[in-house]
């Protein structure tokens, strides 16, 4: 392995902040769970609208939030240099053009067919009956008696 | 030695030394890890697409209400995900301690902090486990979707589709973790790192099991909490 022993030496270049680093980002990336959580229980129950949406935001940064903290410190991609860190982030714009196209796309579908196919809208306001699957096992008439 | 050479000014493209300054393997693992992410990130936005285009979805809170030895009518939304969430947040940060104790060359607290890990790894595949059997249980499967939706009309079976899969999915990852890091424990007690003089697979190995908490960030927030 002539690989290993060039870089034995710097096998520590990204050990900086040692246990501690290590438990800080324990704590915060609990915190943040936490508030993720306190903000999923405040949502239970409360109708669609600007304060849903303000809070499924603040859930999204949160979750980002904690990716990074992961990857930067616990994977240590913060103190690689910095053309490894590009090699690794810029290619994951893509994902970005993808949420933003296809949800997009996935909306624009659903405002299309709700507007333009009467049969699709009027279906999908109908409540559902309770307990459909017990109609499944109603006898059908002239059905074997068992 | 090339780090004791590092200075603001080197000219990392000039050839003759890796532009990375890391090791090949640590290298491709990164480059693998990057295309897993857009093999889950492809799974998430196909997940938000047709949750986009459907006019209604289950509640997440009304499915996952339960907890291993709850009642019939239980409603502990969030709780047990929690658990899973907290436990693998646990593992990472042991995998980390091992990654760390392994830089010292400190062969008993690597295999320490490895078991720890292990035990994390197997109680989070424990805990899906239950909740996939649970809702098995209830009549949700590929293909069978119990739940209404959350305003009360009938539901498609894209909810568990999408749920089996993509959990599933990243519930084999974790599976495949637990096996690389039984195999990394084996390696640490056998002594094999002591005699290549380092621990670097531990850390390749380390970036793997993180990753596998990461994709759990994200498909906890897009399952259960969105």
């Amino acid at each position: 392995m002539e690989h290993s022993t060039t870089y034995e030496a710097n096998a520590v270049h990204d050990n900086h902040g040692g246990t501690k680093e290590i438990w800080r980002t324990f704590w915060i990336l609990l915190i943040l769970t936490l508030v993720e959580l306190a903000l999923g229980f405040w949502m239970i129950g409360m109708p669609d609208g600007g304060l849903r949406l303000a809070i499924k935001g603040s859930i999204i940064i949160l979750m980002m939030a904690k990716a990074f903290y992961i990857v930067s410190y616990f994977m240590h991609l913060g103190s690689e240099l910095r053309n490894l860190i590009m090699t690794i982030i810029v290619p994951l714009i893509f994902l970005l053009w993808g949420i933003a196209a296809f949800l997009y796309e996935g909306n624009s579908y659903k405002r299309n067919r709700m507007q333009y196919d009467k049969y699709q809208k009027e279906s999908s306001q109908l409540k559902a009956e309770p307990k459909a699957e017990e109609k499944i096992e109603e006898k059908k008439p002239g059905a074997l008696e068992q | 030695m090339e780090t004791t050479a590092i200075t603001a000014n080197t000219k990392w493209w000039n050839g003759g030394k890796s532009p990375f300054n890391v090791e090949y393997g640590k290298l491709m693992m990164w480059y693998f890890l990057m295309s897993d992410t857009f093999t889950f990130g492809a799974f998430l936005i196909a997940y938000g697409t047709v949750r986009f285009s459907s006019t209604g979805w289950p509640d997440p809170n009304e499915v996952f209400r339960s907890y291993p030895g709850a009642s019939e009518g239980a409603h502990a939304p969030l709780v047990f995900v929690s658990i899973m969430t907290f436990i693998l947040i646990v593992s990472s940060v042991t995998m980390v301690l091992a990654v760390h104790a392994g830089h010292e060359r400190k062969k008993k607290e690597v295999a320490k902090y490895l078991i720890w890990t292990i035990i994390g790894g197997l109680a989070f595949l424990g805990c899906q486990a239950w909740e996939w059997n649970h809702l098995h249980h209830e009549g949700a499967w590929w293909g069978s979707n119990p739940f209404l939706n959350s305003d009360g009309t009938a539901s498609t079976t894209n909810f568990t589709n999408f749920f089996f899969t993509i959990t599933g999915f990243h519930g084999f990852h974790v599976f495949s973790g637990v096996i690389i890091n039984i195999i990394m424990l084996i390696m640490t007690l056998v002594g094999t790192f002591d005699k290549k003089g380092h621990y670097l697979m531990i850390e390749k190995a380390g970036l793997y099991w993180h990753f596998v908490d990461l994709v759990w960030v994200f498909v906890f927030t897009c399952f259960y909490l969105l």
